[in-house]
């Protein structure tokens, strides 16, 4: 005898994802996950990045790691609240989902913020399957990853809205095409805009930034 | 990596779904629709569910699974086109305003009950064809 029960599987993640979405959104907070695989270079942008945005913008942020708060330490030298998840607790996650963000969230003072940026676990596969309240998704990769990781990883492209290709400070020492790389993410994603960056040499940092502003004043009519 | 994840929440799904009369149902099967754009790879899955399942009433349950091909709409022309590797554009006017329609779903869509004599009947004949 079948049943019919058509119900989405991650029904209960995607549930809460919305409830944490309307929250921030109630508490005048725009929320930024940043995904990408391990080493990319993330936590050294995000450094950059949170400099850049204030005063005029004032984050925080959430960063998931499987083991330590090595990335926490880092991201605290430039005055933004920090939270540090180790999926450790959670049976070494391999995401972050929308539990754990609405768990973390009740460590910051929401009202002292305007963006919150999620600095999720290191892996180009499943944090792009699970929503967590963001506002927009980004993804990073470092040219030294290949220029074919759009294409093997589409999901992950296609579900952000930004994508940054950073360390092109390497390409001259690498036998690499940073303009194919561009053109992979532009195949799998072609209404995604793409900002070339060095975090270690500040360059191409000030463009994502107007980007990322745009969207948080967008958000709340400013 | 996360289909251990995804393997209890489908466990969950189905064991909720088991009508309560006649007690002690068992269930042979549960039917999966999963979209191509979804990060799950099915033999992991299926290896993962049949480890949650163990001494639940899913235990010798199969785990069928329909993959859902990736359908996109174009906005400019209203072409619809099946996106079979990573190009995501338009297979009329290779515009890349598209509209994903299909290819994203994860979704339990039924389970197949049976009682626990028709089950051992089942698994015997099974064992007969392989």
């Amino acid at each position: 005898m079948e049943i019919p029960v058509v119900r989405k599987v991650l029904d209960v993640n995607d549930t809460m994802a919305q409830e944490n979405r309307d929250y921030f959104t109630q508490q005048g907070v725009y929320v930024f996950n940043l995904m990408s695989s391990p080493g990319s270079g993330k936590t050294t942008l995000l450094t950059k990045v949170l400099q850049k945005l204030a005063p005029e913008i004032k984050a925080a942020v959430i960063v998931g790691d499987v083991c330590t708060t090595n990335d926490a330490d880092r991201l605290s030298v430039t005055g933004a609240p920090v939270v540090q998840i180790t999926t450790d607790d959670f049976g070494g996650d391999c995401h972050l989902a929308a539990h754990v963000i609405k768990s973390a969230a009740k460590e910051l003072d929401l009202s002292e913020i305007d963006l919150l940026i999620v600095e999720n676990i290191g892996n180009l596969v499943c944090p792009a399957e699970f929503e967590i309240g963001e506002d927009s998704r980004g993804v990073v990769l470092s040219i030294t990853e290949g220029e074919d990781k759009p294409l093997k990883y589409p999901l992950m492209f296609r579900v952000c809205n930004v994508a940054i290709l950073n360390k092109m400070d390497l390409v001259p020492y690498l036998e690499v095409d940073a303009d194919l790389a561009v053109k992979n993410m532009l195949t799998v994603h072609p209404e995604m805009p793409v900002f070339k960056t060095s975090a270690t040499k500040d360059t191409g940092l000030d463009e994502f930034v107007d980007w990322l502003k745009g969207e948080v004043n967008k958000k709340f009519g400013k | 990596m996360h289909e251990m994840g995804i393997a209890l929440q489908i466990a969950e799904i189905a064991k909720s779904a088991i009508p309560k009369t006649p007690a002690d149902l068992k269930v042979k099967a549960v039917n999966l629709r999963v979209g191509k754009l979804t990060a799950i790879v099915p033999d992991s899955l299926r290896f993962c569910f049949e480890i949650v399942a163990k001494d639940t009433p899913l235990a010798g349950a199969e785990l069928n699974i329909e993959e859902i091909p990736i359908v996109a709409v174009c906005k400019e022309c209203y072409t619809e086109t099946i996106i079979t590797d990573a190009d995501f554009s338009c297979e009329k006017c290779k515009s890349g305003k598209l509209d994903i329609i299909s290819g994203r779903e994860l979704t339990v869509s039924s389970i197949e009950v049976a009682d626990p004599g028709e089950m051992e009947q089942a698994q015997k004949k099974s064992k007969k064809k392989k």
